[in-house]
């Protein structure tokens, strides 16, 4: 009795230990396939070079980083104020039967595959751009020409796609301040606006920061809808109607016909990506950890 | 003259809240009618194509024509591996958080790295698959390779979704048991799971979800192959990455339109069922 | 009652000597010394805070599921000590059962709560553990009442029906000592006093353990009385002798209202 639960122990605790071997397995062969790249290449060369030509052997990922920056600057202009508004409107303003419909709809906007999303964005959001928003351009600079494949397009669609990270976290960390807070302020003889606007938003400020860098690392990691609208240029873009490729998009593209070098620079783009998004992450963690001091 | 000064403070104050409420809910707005165009566009774009030869019949010319049987399969196979591996691990791994672990400094370095696992975007799921079971392990492309992939990626989905109904449980519980002379694992598979079932549940429909409309990892790892798998270790195609290839090489808008809605249509319900499940089921202990 | 207190103490349950209890570095349990007789009713009365429902967790090893509380001090049940190396923690619970504040029937039927220890135990039979389930019943006057409904779940019990459940379910792995931390605060008058007419009963095959807030209830149910306060035991007697003629001062305050 006592050696079977013992084992059931240790298997248990291996399960509870599988997502950090996971993360190190990751780390490990992601390192160790792109680093030949990096190392022959130079890492500064690799980061600040403007070339990305894998054919000819130029492995520049400037453009790629350019791209990948535009879009999710882009996302995050339109999604930051989208996203906190209806997390006020949600948490203070909307009865609280609505609100948790409201909250399952957003739940939905979660659960659409990228792919769909990008989809969409290819057969809606690039045409209107070149219907619509283009003519608009045009007035100030007669000169421009775009297929809509670009900054604007995608960094439209990640806006909607980070969405529901922005909203539930923001959401969650409001409803989380003390009612104390809300109270006295009210007693004071503030009115509803000036209470959310003035109290709950700044004490709820960490939880709305790590939403934000949340989003941001979803935008930067997203792939396949940035893939079918940004049109996968490697240029540093002048303009939002121009089109860019990203560090995802180009990663998920090309693999498939790679050649070995070309596959391992690749391998080192996804280093990068890695980096970056694990800085997120972290920072992430530990300003959400700062929340959760705050309100306990 | 005070008075009048203050009733105007009260107005202006009164516009600026209607002003501030009117924003943030013509924000909330425009998210809801995003969401409906979304899925609306799709569907209603999508369903005059979906019939009983599309969901039977195999697809002909890359995709161009025919239908989608080999893609749903290979998609549930895909799926079903992914989920069989993750969920023992899942649910375990919740267990050892909830039931086992003291709060040590090993314990906080474990919870970091799983909540580190689900930050790591899909495309880095799919170079890690591809160097390491495609050609580390020698598995190929193939459904394995694939599963493995998304049983790592959608772990921290299951093993959040169990923790959290585990928590639930009241402590009570587990005294009740355990004054009784139950051990541990006793304890846990007779009294605690049982109160669990929903939210394990949900979690595991979410966590499908999520495989079924992953896209990136599994075009790294399974491939793209049309034909039936006739074992995990063949190439094969899902759903999403069907999907990818008839929008990206613009086959056929008919068939795109339609395989976008099939997907819509699995995501609405997978969502609605883990809604009914935690609605219906979930956490009641009476007092 | 008086004959009762007269017959000489025969069987020694549990003996404690040089207890000390720390959550962290808070000292909750002070140099407890005490000695639990078979077959009596033990009452541990005292203000809140005071350890008494701390020090009754010990004696079926409870704290252990609490992070941070460490023990030094011997407990001595049935002559073996509880806290040495190797004691089998789950023959000490089958012996040592408990019954809690709040009633924590499990979320399943009448049945399956109370044939739940002897099934963790092995017991398969079938027409066994409908005999268990019948004969535990009636020992806590619950058969009459539930009898038609043994398949129903226990969460649609009342409060007090609920916590004579809890008690048929430790009953059913015949345990010989039952602690009890205050089973009848959370219940009206009428089901209190209908466990209180239980433990009579029952304490002439068990030997009870009870932390109560409720002097009254200690006086009108118990043998014997411990006052705690502070993490110390300040006195422990026969319980007349406790109510009506404390040694310590600080016992007769606290019987005669003046704190807590």
């Amino acid at each position: 009795m006592k050696t079977y639960e013992k084992v059931i122990e240790k298997i248990i605790m291996i399960s509870a230990v599988m997502s950090t071997i996971s993360v190190a397995l990751i780390t490990v062969f992601i390192f160790q396939s792109g680093l030949p790249v990096l190392a022959e290449y130079g890492v500064l060369d690799f980061i600040f070079g403007t070339t990305w030509s894998p054919t000819n052997g130029s492995y520049g990922i400037l453009p790629l980083i350019a791209g990948t920056l535009a879009v999710t600057l882009g996302a995050l202009v339109i999604g930051i104020p989208t996203g906190i508004a209806c997390a006020i409107f949600l948490s203070e303003i909307l009865p609280k039967k609505w609100a948790k419909a409201f909250k399952s709809a957003i739940e939905l906007l979660a659960g659409i595959p990228s792919v769909v999303y990008g989809f969409f964005g290819l057969v809606v959001i690039v045409p209107a751009i070149r219907n619509y928003v283009l003519p608009i351009y045009q007035i100030f600079d007669p000169d421009i020409s775009a297929t809509g494949f670009s900054i604007l397009a995608g960094a439209v669609i990640l806006a909607i796609m980070i969405l529901p990270t922005i909203v539930s976290i923001s959401e969650n960390s409001i409803t989380a301040v003390p009612r104390e807070f809300k109270e006295a302020s009210l007693a004071l003889g503030a009115n509803k606006m000036e209470t959310i606007v003035k109290v709950l938003i700044p004490a709820a400020s960490s939880g709305i920061l790590s939403s934000i860098i949340l989003g941001m690392g979803r935008a930067i990691g997203e792939t396949m809808a940035v893939l079918l609208i940004t049109g996968n240029m490697a240029k540093v873009p002048g303009s939002i109607m121009d089109p860019v490729a990203t560090l995802t998009g180009t990663i998920a593209m090309e693999m498939g016909y790679a050649s070995p070098t070309h596959q391992q620079a690749l391998f080192a783009v996804g280093i990068i990506l890695f980096v970056i998004i694990m800085l997120l992450n972290i920072i992430a963690q530990f300003s959400m950890r700062g929340l959760g001091g705050k309100t306990n | 003259m005070d008075r009048i000064k203050h009733e105007n403070l009260k107005r202006i104050k009164t516009s600026k809240n209607l002003l501030f409420y009117g924003g943030t809910g013509v924000f909330a707005a425009i998210t809801l009618a995003t969401l409906i165009i979304i899925i609306g566009y799709i569907l209603v774009n999508g369903l005059t194509h979906i019939n009983l030869e599309f969901l039977t019949q195999e697809p002909k010319r890359m995709g161009k024509e025919g239908g989608i049987f080999s893609v749903i399969i290979g998609t549930l196979m895909v799926t079903g591996v992914g989920i069989l591996i993750a969920t023992p691990i899942g649910i375990a791994a919740a267990i050892y958080f909830t039931e086992y672990a003291k709060n040590g400094k090993g314990v906080t370095i474990i919870r970091f790295f799983t909540e580190i696992l689900a930050g790591i975007p899909s495309i880095i799921f799919g170079l890690f698959g591809f160097a390491f079971f495609v050609i580390f392990l020698g598995m190929g492309w193939s459904v394995i390779s694939g599963g493995l992939t998304l049983a790592l990626m959608v772990l921290p989905t299951l093993i959040r979704a169990t923790e959290e109904s585990l928590k639930t449980v009241p402590m009570a519980y587990r005294e009740g048991s355990l004054s009784l002379g139950a051990t541990r694992w006793q304890t846990i598979v007779k009294v605690i799971i049982p109160c669990c079932k929903p939210g394990i549940l949900t979690g595991l429909i979410l966590g499908i979800g999520r495989a079924i409309g992953e896209t990136a990892a599994v075009m790294l790892t399974v491939g793209g192959s049309l034909r039936i798998p006739t074992s995990i270790f063949d190439s094969t195609r899902t759903m999403s990455v069907h999907l990818y290839v008839l929008a990206a090489e613009g086959l056929s808008q008919e068939k795109t339109y339609a395989t976008a809605a099939l997907l819509i249509i699995i995501v609405l319900l997978i969502n609605t069922i883990a809604n009914l499940i935690s609605s219906r089921l979930g956490g009641n202990y009476g007092n | 009652m008086e004959t009762k207190l007269t017959t000489d103490i025969n069987e020694i349950k549990f003996e404690i000597e040089k207890l000390n209890l720390y959550y962290g570095s808070f000292q909750a349990l002070k140099e407890i010394d005490m000695t639990i007789y078979g077959n009596k009713i033990t009452a541990l009365i005292g203000p809140s805070g005071c350890g008494k429902s701390t020090f009754l967790r010990t004696l079926n090893r409870m704290n252990d599921l609490i992070q941070g509380v460490t023990i030094d001090g011997t407990i001595q049940f049935d002559e073996q000590d509880i806290y040495g190396t190797g004691y089998d923690i789950i023959e000490l619970r089958k012996k040592v059962g408990m019954v809690f504040q709040k009633p924590n029937p499990f979320p399943k039927t009448i049945y399956e709560n109370v044939v739940y220890g002897p099934k963790i135990h092995g017991e398969k039979d079938r027409s066994k553990l409908d005999h268990i389930v019948e004969r535990t019943l009636k020992e806590v006057a619950l058969w009459e009442e539930v009898k038609d409904r043994l398949h129903k779940p226990a969460l649609g019990l009342s409060g007090g029906q609920q916590q004579r459940l809890c008690i048929a379910r430790c009953l059913a792995v015949e345990p010989e000592v039952i602690l009890m931390d205050e089973p009848t605060s959370a219940l009206d008058p009428v089901a209190t006093s209908k466990i209180e007419g239980l433990l009579e009963e029952l304490a002439e095959k068990y030997t009870i353990v009870i932390v109560t807030h409720n002097m009254q209830q200690a006086g009108r149910v118990s043998d014997f009385t411990s006052f705690f306060l502070n993490g110390k035991v300040i006195e422990t007697d026969k319980t007349e002798v406790i109510f009506s003629n404390p040694a310590n001062k600080k016992t007769e305050d606290y019987i005669t209202g003046r704190f807590g």
